[in-house]
């Protein structure tokens, strides 16, 4: 069983946040394992691995990058491995272009501006993709997705050097 | 109608078991302890003959025989300080490697040879005592208190834990409530036990902060409360961070301000001792007046000190500065704004501190909520979700995983497997091969931290895959499995998938992540995320060029006689290159290197192959390379 299905949802990029949250809660209230104390081991032991699938599902569902990467994954659009090398030069210039900027920023101010301007792209990306889901094109969604997994972990990053540019300042 | 229920024989429950006994809700603190029951929704704080909720997490072992718990011990300390024992929750689940952490902060003898692989054991009035049996005495203490109180036997708890609690020292207050014949319900982390108090009591809804600022430890919550829902979305803390640093900046002033005036102290830990507890009250004091005043006698000299509030708020303007900037990373983890808040729970008896309650509400922009006791408010919530797990309710506590947990790789590079703020219970995997040919067995060491690199974060668990099959290095599929139960112990297990060997192990380390190093690790890692990363790629590009030259060297003994005298010596200059570079710091020249020894070694490649598809083909007929194809 796919997480869509595991939650009840409909296969989609778009999923309203109340829609998920009601239907992984009410899945919880019943295989959460706080409702299983008094039971036999057995039994225990199912509704632990329930909820902890339900945890994976609405984990992996919860995030729109993380949805859509995982969609993609069940139309046959498979990503390298986290940290793999990127074997996109476009992709591969922006990020040591961008990266570099974070590297020589030292105001909390620019690296917001580059946070910012990440955040602006994932933004555009994500909402690129239903297109892309809708044709299917799948080298165009592969290389989408590339792209926003690098703009959310350089987005990490800033938030991690703004922390130490206020630290540093403090 | 009515079904008739049928049970598996044996397995018949008796009619109303359980109702003779009641589960009650336990904060088993550092410094003070407190035991609550619920009933109906409503929970209330046990309290001793004279009106005390408050039981001192202090255990004395006098001389004349017996076991003291609470007030009681605390006075045997002016008669027989080596009997007594207070803060042993920083003890639990340790072993000998963190006792630089606690050291001077308990003046215990350690028991010799403890510690070493178990968890350490205290010599108190000459014997060794481990911290579980300890605490089971304060657990015992609070059971005859509750069992006082209602008249009841009391079998069944729910106790609370700081959410930084790594896995051995839950595991350990599992054992000391089972040595007090408690048998746990669920291990709850207090900031969400807090909240549960809270929510239920005022039916809230929407986002909720809990922010838990005790005596030596600092701890920030995010949850969502929704229909009986309490979600925790993110948490964090510093566990080098509480309301001791107030006293310890207060006390520091009295002592300069003595110097200041011509006062020659011999600052002993006596003198230290002295200027602390006065620190201490006027700090309390400080709470309800504008200024207060206090006289401090050392070695017979008495001196006077007055502070004001505004000069007592400027010293810990820093040390409040912190927890709310911890607070704004916890918000930046939920992907939340401080403006979405609908209310901050406040726990713990520092945030009586006004400054604290004014930042807290300058943070969120509205006051924060008060009108709990700080001090019990943990083991109301405890209470709450006792009752909810005997006596049934709709509530659901959806607790999350505080720090990361993940494996060694290569080049002692730690891969996350379980994210921080995962929901549990969880169970993730993650697949592993095999980095030389033929490798038969693969060392699984499970670290815990938010670091990039092993040595930064804490080993929780080795332990080895053996008996797989040789292979061709990266053939093997080995899926590595972390499984977090719902009382936040975790379990690991891995299996070869191309043979189904399968080995499992249960987590245990024998001692455990302090509670400050969990906090510390987890601010690291904001610290140091940028040389991280630089090492981490660094690391990576390393271990490329070991697996290069692995390769090349494997190559070379097989079909060495492929190369002419000269690109072999040419093969070998490069191979040189590649590990002279690969020892450096110089990424770029360790990349640089390994490209050209690709470069070069690409035709020797093709020649490889030609040949392998050869030898493959030698000797067959026409008609064998046919059915081959075909199969």
């Amino acid at each position: 069983m796919d997480h869509f299905a595991r939650l009840g949802m409909p296969v989609a990029l778009d999923l309203e946040p109340a829609e998920l949250d009601k239907a992984y809660f009410a899945r919880q209230r019943q295989w959460h394992p706080d409702r299983f104390v008094a039971r036999p081991p057995e039994e225990k032991a199912r509704a632990s691995v329930e909820a902890a699938t339900l945890n994976d599902a609405y984990r992996t569902l919860k995030d729109p990058l993380s949805r859509a990467i995982y969609l993609a994954g069940l139309k046959g659009v498979e990503l390298p491995g986290d940290g793999k090398t990127i074997d996109d030069p476009e992709l591969l210039m922006e990020a040591m272009e961008v990266r570099e900027a974070l590297h020589e920023a030292d105001e909390v101010e620019t690296v917001d501006l580059l946070a910012d301007k990440a955040r602006d792209d994932m933004k555009n990306a994500l909402s690129g993709l239903t297109g892309l889901f809708l044709r299917d094109d799948k080298p165009a969604l592969r290389k989408a997705l590339l792209r926003l997994r690098y703009l959310d972990k350089f987005a990490e990053e800033a938030r991690a050097k703004r922390a130490n540019l206020e630290r540093a300042k403090a | 109608m009515t079904l008739l229920e049928i049970h598996e024989p044996g397995e018949t429950p008796l009619p109303h078991a359980g109702e003779g006994t009641l589960a009650v809700g336990i904060d088993l603190g550092t410094t003070n302890s407190v035991v609550a029951i619920a009933r109906d929704g409503k929970p209330a704080a046990l309290h001793d003959e004279t009106g005390r909720s408050l039981v001192p997490s202090v255990v004395g072992y006098p001389r004349s025989g017996g076991i003291v718990v609470g007030d009681a011990a605390r006075l045997l300390v002016t008669k027989e300080p080596r009997n007594v024992v207070a803060s042993v929750k920083r003890l639990m689940g340790r072993g000998a490697a963190d006792l630089h952490a606690v050291a001077g902060v308990l003046p215990y003898e350690i028991e010799p040879g403890s510690g070493e692989t178990d968890m350490v054991k205290l010599r108190i009035a000459g014997k060794p005592r481990s911290p579980v049996e300890i605490s089971a005495e304060i657990l015992k203490a609070l059971r005859q208190r509750a069992e006082a109180a209602l008249d009841r036997p009391v079998e069944r708890a729910v106790i609370t834990v700081p959410a930084y609690f790594d896995d051995a020292a839950r595991t350990a207050t599992r054992d000391a409530a089972r040595v007090a014949g408690l048998e746990v319900l669920r291990l709850v982390n207090e900031p969400t036990a807090a909240a549960l108090a809270y929510g239920l009591d005022k039916g809230a809804e929407g986002l909720y902060a809990v922010y838990d600022l005790g005596g030596g430890t600092f701890d920030f919550s995010l949850l969502r409360l929704e229909k009986g829902v309490f979600q925790v979305l993110a948490t964090g803390g510093d566990t080098a961070l509480g309301g001791d640093d107030f006293d310890r900046a207060l006390a520091e002033r009295m002592l300069s301000e003595r110097k200041r005036d011509g006062i020659a102290d011999q600052v002993d830990e006596g003198a230290v001792k002295a200027a602390l507890a006065l620190a201490r009250q006027m700090k309390e004091q400080l709470s309800d007046r504008d200024k207060t005043s206090g006289r401090l006698e050392i070695a017979g000299v008495p001196s006077f000190h007055a502070v004001t509030r505004a000069e007592f708020d400027a010293m810990i303007d820093g040390l409040a500065g912190r927890t709310v900037e911890i607070a704004r990373h916890v918000l930046a983890d939920a992907g939340m704004a401080p403006g979405e808040i609908h209310g901050v729970v406040l726990v713990g008896g520092s945030t009586r501190v006004p400054l604290i309650r004014c930042r807290v509400a300058e943070m969120i922009g509205k006051p924060p909520l008060t009108d709990i006791d700080p001090d019990e408010v943990v083991a109301l919530g405890a209470a709450l979700q006792a009752e909810a797990l005997t006596g049934g309710s709709d509530t659901l506590l959806l607790d999350v995983t505080p720090l990361s947990l993940g494996l060694e790789t290569m080049g002692g590079l730690v891969e996350k497997v379980v994210p921080r703020n995962t929901p549990i219970p969880v169970q993730l995997a993650q697949e592993f091969t095999t980095y030389q040919d033929g490798q038969t067995a693969m060392a699984i060491h499970v670290v815990q931290g938010e670091r990039e690199m092993v040595a930064d974060c804490r080993s929780l668990a080795r332990f080895e895959l053996t008996g797989i099959p040789p292979m061709t290095a990266g053939a093997a599929r080995i899926r590595v499995t972390f499984a977090v139960d719902a009382d936040g112990l975790l379990t690991v297990s891995a299996q070869e998938r191309t043979t189904g060997i399968e080995q499992r192990i249960e987590v245990r380390p024998s001692y455990g992540l302090s509670h400050e190093d969990m906090a510390d690790m987890l601010y690291d890692s904001l610290e140091h995320a940028e040389e991280d990363m630089t090492q981490r790629l660094l690391t990576e590009a390393r271990v490329e060029a070991q697996r290069s030259l692995l390769a090349l060297d494997a190559a070379l003994a097989k079909d060495g006689v492929l190369l002419s005298a000269e690109e072999r010596r040419a093969m070998d200059d490069a191979r040189r290159r590649l590990e002279q570079a690969a020892a450096s710091e110089d990424r770029d020249a360790i990349t640089a290197a390994a490209e050209a020894l690709e470069a070069l070694s690409k035709p020797f490649a093709e020649r490889r192959m030609d040949r392998g598809i050869r030898e493959a083909l030698s000797g067959l007929s026409m008609g064998d390379l046919e059915r081959r194809v075909g199969e």
